[in-house]
């Protein structure tokens, strides 16, 4: 019954899709050089200062505002090295080539790493969940729980556009260092570190240009830390940076 | 129309150009179905180029590119081709069971798994990393990728490069075996002997252009030299000045000669040394004929 249906041209893709999908999350879940980092750093900072160097055992406001920030903090990461790496590692190596080649579904390479990078987000997501409500002593309400989740899972679509777009311009040996050049002074210049009001003013000024920065105010909106921007004006600028960037990277992949 | 079956691809007065150089100048080729065609050609050739317009991984700068009557770039084209690229990196990570499955589940009527396993000789691997394979391995399971979708016509770019002599010819055989099932090859090779013993058909091209085509037979006839080697005490230097000799090298106690016909030649070694022994007279082979074609293709356009 299933074979009958799968042979029609037309009905096949779905399965293409799904696999994918899959593989794409259990190879890079097989590289530890990803894996590791990505789902840890996040965790262990989290560790370090929310909830042993932040005082936050009793729930306090710096263990709330970096369950936000270190959220955004890891699904930057997922998104930029899941994507600027393995795209600048496919295109060297001649896999992008392949599956050109072959009768791969339309967009079911870009597809699949966004699925990808939007379960390495939830598992980051379901990891500083744990340690803020246990170690943290944090306490939410399970839509906030969930909007968190919403925020980090929908948040990979602009890093993953930019991740995309360094991958078409880099070699797989230099992406990871330009990614790291982008990622970790966007990171801290956002305020997911450290709050902005803790910094020269300065910084809270430059912060508007950086994606990071309206990712975390919406994070931060969750739990009652943000700076008190429109929600509508933060999602617009992603938006648009997604646009912009994944139109790039389009034009990049084409020529 | 001379031909009353289409071809299964097609390139028409293909021309593409990179900056300067101009890797197609105008190329034709048909590839029909059920055969198996050799494109051969020295590096820079434009075989690649032409591949990768038949693929639709490039597009031609003039002229067309057909596969199964479409443009290559419509997947419904490419839903029945199969390929093996050189240099085409699999994930490491991923586990050949999981790499085929993921490959034939682009296609809308793969081989089983059982005949994709018993075609490319991949028993006992299939648990295995990709990444954790030898390079000889590695290539069989690129050769399943390429047929686990039942294509009707293949592309082997190179397919044996790297393989030693036994897995070589385990590939010839699945090869083979697919081209009697009714598959269309289109082969590229540096191994000249692998267009010898595989191809139907042999296309040789040069500076972008197609410079002579035909079955192997007839492309060795391109060249009406023969190849004589004996063990004899003549010196090359004396051998080289007779006529119809081209050339001639001495390994050992071994004289190797190059002539245009081997009739008077043989006579002359057997009358000059009498103890002349291990005589063999070989046409030459599809190696020679290529040299010969190519080189008189650069001549004209290098003076």
């Amino acid at each position: 019954m299933m074979d009958a249906i799968a042979s029609r041209p037309s009905a096949a893709p779905w399965r293409a899709y799904a696999l994918e999908a899959r593989y794409e999350f259990l190879r890079l879940l097989r590289t530890p050089s990803f894996a590791l980092p990505t789902l840890l750093f996040p965790n262990v900072f989290y560790l370090l200062f929310g909830v042993l160097l932040g005082g936050g055992r009793g729930g306090g406001d710096a263990a709330r505002y970096l369950l936000a920030t270190y959220g955004v903090f890891g699904i930057m990461g997922v998104s930029l090295f899941g994507f600027g790496v393995t795209v600048a590692m496919d295109r060297d190596q001649g896999l992008l080539t392949l599956k050109r080649a072959l009768p791969m579904p339309p967009g079911a390479y870009l597809l699949a790493k966004t699925a990808m990078a939007m379960l390495f987000a939830t598992a980051i997501s379901l990891m500083l969940a744990l340690l803020a409500s246990t170690l943290a002593g944090v306490h939410l309400s399970p839509a906030q729980w969930g909007l968190l989740w919403l925020v980090n899972v929908a948040g990979v679509l602009p890093f993953c556009a930019l991740g995309l777009w360094i991958g078409t311009l880099c070699t797989g040996s230099a992406s990871p260092a330009v990614i790291n050049l982008i990622y970790l002074p966007m990171a801290f210049l956002s305020g997911l570190w450290l709050p902005l009001a803790m910094l020269p003013d300065i910084f809270a000024r430059l912060a508007p240009v950086w994606p990071s920065h309206h990712l975390a105010q919406i994070a931060l909106e969750v739990v009652g830390h943000d700076a008190g921007g429109a929600l509508g004006m933060h999602v617009a600028v992603l938006l648009a940076f997604s646009a912009v960037f994944f139109f790039l990277a389009h034009r990049r992949l084409a020529a | 129309m001379t031909s009353p079956i289409p071809p299964l691809a097609r390139l028409q007065d293909a021309q593409k150009r990179y900056g300067k150089v101009q890797a197609l100048a105008g190329l034709d080729l048909d590839i029909p179905a059920g055969q198996l065609l050799a494109l051969l050609g020295p590096n820079g050739a434009g075989k690649t180029t032409a591949i990768a317009l038949l693929l639709g991984l490039q597009q031609a700068d003039a002229g067309r590119a057909e596969l199964f009557g479409l443009d290559p770039r419509q997947l419904a084209a490419r839903r029945h081709i199969g390929v093996m690229l050189q240099s085409a990196a699999v994930p490491d990570t991923l586990k050949v069971r999981e790499l085929i499955a993921l490959t034939r589940s682009y296609y809308p009527d793969p081989r089983s798994v059982a005949d994709c396993v018993a075609l490319a000789g991949l028993d006992g691997l299939m648990e295995r990393r990709y990444g954790r394979l030898s390079g000889g391995q590695q290539r069989r399971v690129q050769f399943a990728l390429a047929i686990c979708g039942r294509p009707r016509l293949l592309f082997l770019d190179e397919p044996t490069t790297g393989l030693d002599i036994e897995a070589r010819q385990g590939l010839w055989k699945a090869i083979r075996e697919l081209v009697a099932q009714g598959c269309a090859v289109l082969l590229t090779t540096h191994y000249l002997e692998e267009a010898e013993a595989l191809a139907d058909r042999v296309v040789v091209i040069d500076g972008g252009r197609a410079i002579a085509q035909g079955s192997v037979a007839e492309i060795r006839a391109h060249v009406v030299q023969r190849r004589i080697r004996c063990v004899s005490s003549l010196s090359p230097d004396i051998v080289a000045a007779w006529p119809e000799v081209g050339y001639v090298a001495r390994e050992g106690d071994r004289l190797e000669i190059v002539a245009d016909a081997a009739e008077a030649v043989v006579r002359r070694l057997l009358a000059e040394d009498p103890a002349l022994c291990e005589l063999e007279v070989q046409r030459a082979g599809l190696a020679d004929a290529f040299i010969e074609l190519t080189r008189k293709h650069a001549l004209p356009e290098a003076a």
